[in-house]
């Protein structure tokens, strides 16, 4: 029990060694990892013509569905977190429902919606929109699997930040939309943007709904993860550093959520 | 999330541990079993059997009536693509015998010097035209697969039924415009089953296993592709004899019935 910085942190060391084994269960594999990297053949691996095209489409379509999750995932967040109606919790669960399902589970779902034959792909088919093998359908399935971080990561903001502000705006005559844009999304800003970053980084990541909803084709819809399993077939050093390029994609984007959610933290007195 | 309790989370990861716990359990038998020990001649032991996805409904078959032949022996099951299990084998996994797709991927087995002897072929199979059931795109022969307007899904170039497929195009001098290369024969039927896709290049077993989902097309073509299935024990099995006495019921004659009645054709 001593207190750092003005905060309490009294961690018993038990605590501390179990955090420890943790730790070393999450680094090892990767240190494993970079140990079967062949270094000599790095640099031709990673930029080998299908590898590029890979990442360049990974990168594409990750963003393509970070933004449709910004544009779907705000409105969702405030609607979860500011209204209050019947079947509420219901839908809650509902819509974070894609964190925990297996991708794969996701990629028929959506098979079933927007195939061929699915619920709107019918509809789609007639105004000539062909959704299957191509980068849109990659989108989609990205943009399912990545929706719930957002939602999940700005409700909880929203509901620390409280409605006060909010308040005091609407009895000076704020209409809601104004309150909306000068008072609530201003104080949240950055736990949208940390958000986003989430929800890119698990759409970089993007597998089993993939493969199974969208197909794998060099530049159309073979993203970055798909191109490593499929090389693991053959070329098991192409496979693994491709995968080495992935983690170091994603500890950047990890680093960046955290300097993004770094001011919201403080702001709501949580961080040190 | 606030809403959620702390007791929730417990509660669930409880569960969730319980799941891995029996998940365990059902996959070693042996340790709660006891063996009988019968006469000296019968067969007594549990072995681990790797094989090619492609062989997961006869071999599934096989072993039970190995395991009823057999009453002191267990046959445990793992299929995946060989790749993947060969990779799983000389990384350590504790497998006695090992069933491969293609003689490729047991070569990989065989240059690290796993197997007990020389491996055995004991199956062919070929590719075949899959479509959804009706034939929506009316396909006939193969070179109606290199229409543009057909949305013809195969197997990536990299692994087994995709090279048998580069092979058969090359032969027949057809230059074929998947919209999809899948990384496993299944992805391509389920793209099939599903009506995704207007076509896709299978296996013949695969489609006689796919039942009324998809309707199967023979072409000639496909004989410039013949895929020979190989099995070996392995060097380090617990229970050699278990083995060999698998990897020869395999071989033998009621191997052979159960995997033509499946499609499989004769080494």
């Amino acid at each position: 029990m001593r207190p750092v910085s003005g905060s309490y942190s009294g961690v018993p060391r038990w605590v501390i060694a179990l955090a420890a084994v943790g730790a070393a269960f999450v680094l090892l594999p990767l240190a494993a990892m970079v140990l079967r990297v062949n270094w000599a053949e790095f640099v031709p691996l990673v930029t080998s013509e299908s590898s590029v095209a890979a990442l360049l489409l990974s990168l594409r379509t990750s963003l393509a569905a970070t933004a449709l999750c910004v544009v779907f995932g705000v409105p969702m967040a405030l609607v979860l977190a500011r209204t209050d109606f019947w079947g509420q919790k219901i839908l809650r669960s509902l819509v974070l429902l894609p964190l925990v399902l297996p991708p794969v589970v996701g990629g028929i779902a959506l098979l079933y919606t927007f195939g061929r034959r699915g619920l709107l792909g019918q509809t789609f088919g007639l105004l000539g929109i062909e959704i299957a093998f191509s980068t849109t359908a990659v989108v989609i399935a990205q943009t399912f699997v990545a929706l719930p971080f957002l939602v999940l990561s700005l409700e909880g903001a929203l509901r620390t930040v409280g409605t006060r502000y909010e308040a005091i705006g609407a009895t000076l005559g704020a209409s809601p939309t104004t309150v909306l844009r000068r008072i609530t999304l201003p104080l949240v800003l950055p736990a949208v943007l940390s958000g986003a970053v989430l929800s890119f980084a698990r759409a970089l990541g993007e597998f089993g709904a993939t493969l199974t909803f969208a197909g794998s084709l060099q530049g159309t819809t073979r993203t970055l993860p798909l191109e490593i399993y499929l090389q693991r077939e053959t070329d098991p050093d192409t496979a693994v550093a491709l995968s080495l390029l992935l983690v170091v994609v994603a500890i950047v984007i990890v680093t960046l959520a955290h300097r993004t959610g770094a001011p919201f933290r403080r702001t709501t007195g949580a961080d040190s | 999330m606030p809403r959620t309790s702390p007791s929730g989370r417990v509660v669930a990861l409880i569960g969730l541990a319980a799941l891995v716990l029996t998940g365990c359990a059902t996959a070693t038998p042996a340790a709660s079993t006891p063996t009988p020990s019968a006469s000296a001649a019968a067969l007594d032991g549990d072995i681990t059997v790797f094989a090619a996805a492609s062989l997961k409904a006869t071999f599934t078959e096989l072993a039970a009536s190995f395991e009823a032949e057999n009453p002191g022996t267990t046959v445990a099951l793992n299929f995946a693509g060989s790749s993947d299990l060969v990779t799983q084998i000389i990384e350590g996994a504790p497998a006695d015998v090992f069933a491969s797709a293609d003689t490729k991927n047991m070569t990989k087995l065989t240059d690290e010097s796993l197997a007990a002897g020389d491996p055995v072929d004991f199956a062919t199979n070929v590719l075949e035209i899959a479509v959804p059931p009706g034939n929506p795109a009316g396909i006939v022969d193969f070179a109606d697969l290199a229409s543009p307007d057909v949305k013809l899904v195969v197997c990536a170039p990299e692994v087994p039924c995709g090279s048998a497929t580069a092979t058969v195009a090359a032969a027949a001098d057809l230059t074929l415009t998947p919209v999809s290369e899948e990384s496993s024969v299944t992805d391509v039927l389920g793209k099939v089953t599903s009506g995704e896709a207007d076509a896709g290049l299978v296996y013949v077993t695969d489609v006689t296993a796919a039942g009324d989902a998809v309707e199967g097309i023979d072409f000639a073509e496909s004989a410039e592709a013949v895929n020979t299935y190989p099995i070996v024990a392995l060097k380090d099995s617990a229970s050699a004899d278990v083995a060999q006495a698998f990897v020869d019921y395999i071989t033998g004659g009621a191997g052979a019935d159960v995997l033509q009645t499946a499609g499989f054709g004769a080494p």
